[in-house]
Parts: structure tokens; sequence; C-alpha cells
């Protein structure tokens, strides 16, 4: 068994209102150090499979099918067996 | 091609403009309407599929994500590429979006609010099923409710709408100028409704459902529903 926990977040070259919201409240807190702020998601799952290769792609393919659309995010995970 | 057109009105868990296309289609255009249940295979010979307006899924993951693979969706792609007729209104064309039926995908509104208004809109060209009623330049003030409704592409996704005449229906303000202040959402130009390369599938985020009727506050949004008509009575000479 594989958990993983996959980061979801905007691309780069797009707007990201929300984050740009929160950063706005973070300066208002007077935290003028804080930037770049962007908001993403994670997703925590478990994998049953025979080896890591075979966890990492069951992982990407939940990925590009359903879990992130490639037109606006870009994906990235992490897998350690348990 | 019979007079009566039968129009299928997908129903997702959470939609809730479902009852309001019915409503257009069969009260007041007088054509034949059903749901159709979105865990349904047969599209029970729809001559044109409707995915309405909502939050499907409440919106999990990513809108229209998840509607997305819902059993019925198999039917309405290949009913799609098969040149079959769908038509995505809010909910509807993030679903399309999602599937890959249409390009592109509807990020958050610039305002992060969600808005609830009527909007002008533009009508960019006038050879589409869902436009042929119009001249091109008419406006039409027809309602959005979203919150989720920034049209956005790759510039060369944005090039290729263009030059295809793809982009049917352009935010504007009451004079058809298409101006920042005049777009609800912070679409790509200003886009508010697109059709496939084959002009057979249309994704709007207005809801023109939502205005046939003048006691509605519009009946503008007839025009789309009399121009679909017509395509089928243009079809059958």
């Amino acid at each position: 068994m594989y958990q993983s926990t996959i980061i979801i977040t905007l691309r780069p070259s797009i707007l990201d209102v929300q984050g740009k919201a929160v950063e706005h409240s973070i300066h208002t807190l007077g935290m003028n150090q804080v930037g770049n702020v962007r908001i993403g998601k994670s997703i925590h799952l478990t994998v049953n499979a025979v080896s890591e290769d075979e966890a990492k792609r069951i992982i990407e393919e939940a990925c590009k099918e359903l879990l992130a659309n490639p037109v606006m995010e870009d994906y990235s995970f992490t897998i350690k067996k348990v | 091609m019979s007079a009566r057109i039968k129009f299928g009105v997908v129903v997702f868990p959470g939609s809730n403009c479902d009852h309001d296309a019915y409503h257009a289609v069969k009260h007041l255009f007088h054509h034949d309407a059903e749901f159709l249940w979105h865990k349904e295979t047969d599209l029970k010979n729809s001559d044109v599929i409707i995915l309405p307006g909502g939050f499907s899924y409440g919106d999990y993951l990513r809108t229209g994500a998840i509607a997305r693979f819902s059993p019925i969706m198999n039917e309405v792609m290949k009913f799609a590429k098969s040149g079959g007729i769908v038509i995505g209104i809010c909910n509807g064309f993030q679903i399309l979006c999602e599937s890959g039926l249409l390009p592109g995908v509807l990020l958050r509104n610039q305002s992060l609010l969600f808005s609830c208004k009527h909007v002008n809109l533009r009508v960019e060209q006038n050879t589409s099923r869902f436009t042929n009623e119009n001249n091109v330049g008419d406006i039409l003030r027809i309602p959005i409710a979203h919150g989720e409704g920034n049209f956005f592409a790759e510039p060369d996704v944005i090039k290729s709408l263009e030059e295809n005449g793809q982009v049917i229906f352009r935010y504007c303000d009451e004079k058809g100028a298409i101006t920042s202040e005049s777009n609800p959402n912070g679409s790509v130009n200003n886009i508010a409704g697109i059709i496939n390369k084959n002009g057979n599938v249309m994704g709007m985020m207005p809801h023109p459902e939502r205005a046939c009727e003048l006691q509605l506050g519009s009946s503008d949004g007839r025009k789309v529903f009399e121009s679909l008509i017509n395509s089928f009575v243009l079809q059958a000479v």
C-alpha cells in the first residue's frame, strides 16, 4: 500500500484571484514580508499497488483524467510506502 | 424531420435550472421535452441535449469535473461527436469544457464574487444554429448567475476560436461596446458563449432559458431557442 499526497495549483500563467485576496488580507495583518500567495488543493489517498512504479502510474492517470485540469492546473505528488 | 423537436434535459444531482430549460422549450416553444437522469444511458431519441445550469455534484473538485463522468455523459459525448446538437448553459458550459467537447475552462470570477444580474451580450456571428435569428451586433439582455464564468484558454486556442467564428456572444455595454466594465467575470476577450468547430455544440454562461418571458425582465433569450428551432426548419427544406 502506498500513501500519496497530491498538490494541485493553478498554472503560474493564470492569475490566482483568491491568492491575491488572501495576500491582501495577510498584508492588513501587518505581514508585508509575505508575497506571491497561490492557493491550491491537496488530495490525500492510498493506492493498493504491487510496486511504487505502478502506484505512480495510477496516480498520474488519476491526475490527468480527473484530479487536475491541464488547461488551468499543474499537479505534483509525493508517495511513500505504508 | 418532424415539426416537433425533442429536447432532452439532463438532470445531474445539483442541477437547478433543469426545470427552467424544460419550461422554456416545452411550454413556451411547444416542443417535446424530457428529463434525462444522469444515471441513464439512453438519450430517448432526443434531437437536442441541454446540459442545464446549477451546481452538479456541489461543484466538488472543479465545476463540472464530476458530472463529466456521469453515465449519461458517455452517450452525450457520442451524440455530440456524431453531430448531435448539445447546449450547455452555465454549469452545462463548464461540463462541456471539462468533457473536452468545447475548448477552454471557466475560472473563478476575477471579482471573486458570485455574480447574479442581467448583462448585455453582443451577437458576434449569425450563421450558427444558435444565432441565425439575430443580426450581427444585436444586443441581447440575458441574466447571468455564476461564480466561475471567467472563460480562459491558451492564446493559440483563443486565436483559433476567434478566427473560426466560434465566439458567438460577448459581454458588452448597452451600446454594444466591448469594455472591461461590461465584463462581469474577467473572461478573455469578453467571451460569453462559444460553439465547437462543427457548430453543433454550444456553451454559454448567461441563461437564455431565464429570459424567454417579459415577466422575467427580458425575452431576449428567445432568440437563442428560435435560432435553434429555425435551424431544424432550414435543415428540413
